[in-house]
């Protein structure tokens, strides 16, 4: 599914070079649920970010879902993320002004699906995330729980091949951290979709297959779980 | 197609900093305001000049008979003279550029002692003796009867044709002039048309105090001999009365044993030249309005594009999520235009509905307050104005947001979704 080789990537500020990613080789079959652990600036979410096309690598290969990703044009990007890929992040990132249920069906908006259709779409999902009853309230009127469990919902409604997970948690309480998890491995399993979670937290990793250790922009380790 | 969620989102753009989308606002109101307050005031100085000019043929050039000034064939200077019914055949056959040629003579000056007299009641007006084709030069409005013909002409048959205000000192106000008889000078003169200036304000009033006879009847009446007045020559389509102005005063200057040099001996006045000295006026007016206008207006669209910019830099993140979630350069880019064209189209309408309304209070208060209106007439701009000022707006618009357009997708959609 998602297929990296050698991959690089610099930034540059200023004067400063700074070399995050230093060749990695990354091979993640359909249906595996991986979690990628790495200090603060060993890489980790410039890999997440690259894999969601987000940010364009110097140098390697990525092939996503048979697809390479190489010299896209910003709509080909993202129609590309649109497609295969499904985005949770740590701080939600839902829209302000859009109600709990317009912001599942954002990407769904994106395809030109007409609004009453994908409007029930995205209650469908909200229901199976337990949300129905919040679907016409809008962010700020939500705990960090609903919130990330919106976010999940507007993740999968393009039904993507991949979700990447930037700290999905890292906003959340133990106990919601766990529930979230619970949503996210149920997702993996039922629905066969790739999972790739970046976290700091060795619970959340443990509950992945495979456990990516990532250390100055080379992969280190690899544990499975 | 009607989109909700884009409206949604223009109107929570729009709506977050009320304060400052309404001083944006203001900035294009204000320029499309006093562009539709100065153009309309601009057409309402025109019409108010152009009513002194009625209907009257533009291109046309009085000429008239002063002193010499300059000794010439045995005469001395400071001579007087007269013009003659040989020189109209004269004018008619060296000049082919003229259209029309209409001699006249007059009784009495301007404001003279009255001179009209019907039964007790008595008046003052100026008197002229006219050819038919003077209609065709200055035409008026014949309320009743009719003009002076050919007919009248060669008969010298004693009948008038009285202003409007001949009418109101001269018969009581239900009766009819027509067939009636006045007394000019002592003698008796049949009323066979009653007209009113097409002019407006102080020069309709002038215009209504003129009575018309014949020219030759009067020439004949009042003992003239063939002594014309002066002459009012209009020339053909397309040719400018300047030409037969000069033709006509080298003939009448041959005619008359005047001097080639001498400047002063006939007095002639273009009414073409002023005419387009007017006409040069208003286009000037008009563009100065037009450069004042359209700056105010940029000024304003200026602000909308600024606005846009701080907008797309605080709406950095949200524009990043949706990137990441599958909104193309294209949506953001479309969405940012449309939410500054709406700001500039709607303050913009405001403002040309705004201006187009003040207009026509002051029309509506001119026309009742009964103001003279010598200076300033039916102030309004033409609908195609409004139109064009309008279509301006929306392009205008869609260049302001253009460049904070380009800015929001010119981010990376990782940098986006980063800034805080």
């Amino acid at each position: 599914m998602v297929d990296i080789s050698n991959i690089h990537k610099t930034y540059i500020t200023g004067n400063n070079k700074l070399h995050v990613l230093k060749g990695i080789d990354l091979k993640v079959d359909a249906g595996e649920m991986i979690s990628v652990m790495g200090a603060s600036g060993s890489g980790k979410s410039t890999l997440l970010n690259i894999l969601g096309i987000l940010d364009n690598h110097d140098h390697g290969e990525y092939i996503l879902n048979g697809v390479r990703i190489e010299n896209l044009n910003e709509r080909k990007a993202a129609m590309l993320r649109n497609k295969f890929l499904g985005f949770v992040f740590q701080s939600f990132n839902l829209v302000s002004f859009k109600n709990a249920m317009e912001n599942v069906a954002l990407p769904l908006y994106y395809q030109n699906v007409k609004r009453k259709k994908r409007n029930a779409i995205a209650m469908e999902f909200l229901d199976r995330m337990g949300l129905k009853d919040w679907a016409h309230h809008l962010p700020n009127e939500l705990s960090g729980g609903q919130k990330q469990r919106v976010a999940i919902a507007r993740a999968l409604i393009a039904k993507p091949k991949v979700i990447l997970a930037d700290e999905p948690t890292g906003a959340l309480d133990s106990v919601t951290s766990q529930e979230v998890m619970d949503i996210l491995t149920d997702i993996n399993k039922n629905e066969n979709i790739t999972m790739l979670i970046v976290t700091h937290e060795h619970d959340i990793a443990k509950r992945t297959q495979k456990t990516i250790r990532i250390t100055d922009g080379m992969i280190t380790e690899i544990i499975k779980n | 197609m009607f989109d909700l969620d884009r409206w949604q989102e223009i109107y929570h753009v729009l709506s977050k900093n009320k304060l400052r989308t309404f001083l944006t606002a203001f900035g294009v109101f204000w320029g499309i305001f006093m562009l539709v307050i100065m153009m309309g005031s601009g057409d309402g100085l025109k019409n108010g000049i152009s009513q002194n000019f009625g209907d009257m043929a533009t291109n046309s050039v009085f000429i008239w008979a002063q002193q010499t000034s300059v000794p010439y064939k045995g005469f001395t200077r400071g001579r007087r003279f007269d013009y003659e019914n040989a020189d109209v055949r004269a004018l008619d056959e060296a000049i082919p550029e003229i259209k029309y040629l209409a001699p006249r003579t007059n009784v009495g000056g301007f404001n003279g002692a009255s001179n009209v007299i019907r039964g007790l009641k008595s008046g003052s007006f100026q008197i002229f003796g006219d050819y038919p084709v003077f209609d065709s030069i200055d035409p008026v409005n014949l309320l009743q009867g009719r003009f002076i013909n050919e007919l009248d002409l060669k008969e010298k048959r004693k009948i008038v044709v009285i202003g409007l205000r001949v009418k109101e000192l001269l018969f009581e106000k239900d009766e009819n002039p027509v067939n009636q008889y006045i007394q000019i000078n002592g003698v008796y003169f049949k009323v066979v048309g009653l007209f009113k200036s097409k002019r407006t304000g102080e020069a309709a009033s002038f215009d209504n105090q003129r009575i018309h006879m014949p020219f030759t009847t009067c020439q004949k009446t009042y003992n003239m001999g063939d002594a014309i007045g002066f002459f009012n020559i209009t020339s053909k389509d397309g040719i400018q009365v300047a030409i037969v102005e000069e033709k006509a005063i080298k003939v009448l200057k041959k005619r008359h044993a005047i001097s080639p040099t001498d400047d002063a001996a006939i007095g002639h006045f273009n009414l073409e030249v002023e005419y387009k000295k007017m006409v040069g006026l208003f286009l000037g007016i008009r563009i100065l309005v037009w450069i004042v206008g359209i700056g105010t207006l940029l000024a304003g669209v200026i602000g909308v594009s600024n606005i846009m910019l701080v907008v797309v830099k605080e709406r950095t993140k949200e524009i990043g999520i949706q990137r990441a979630l599958g909104a193309t350069p294209r949506i953001v880019i479309s969405q940012i235009i449309t939410e500054s064209v709406v700001l500039t189209t709607f303050s913009g309408y405001f403002g040309l509905t705004l201006g187009v309304g003040l207009l026509e209070l002051i029309n509506y208060l001119l026309d009742k307050s009964g103001a003279n209106t010598e200076m300033f007439l039916h102030p309004g701009i033409n609908f195609n104005v409004a139109i064009t000022s309008l279509a301006i707006l929306v392009v205008a618009g869609a260049f302001a947001g253009m460049v904070p357009a380009r800015k929001a997708v010119s981010v990376k959609p990782i940098d986006a979704l980063r800034y805080e």
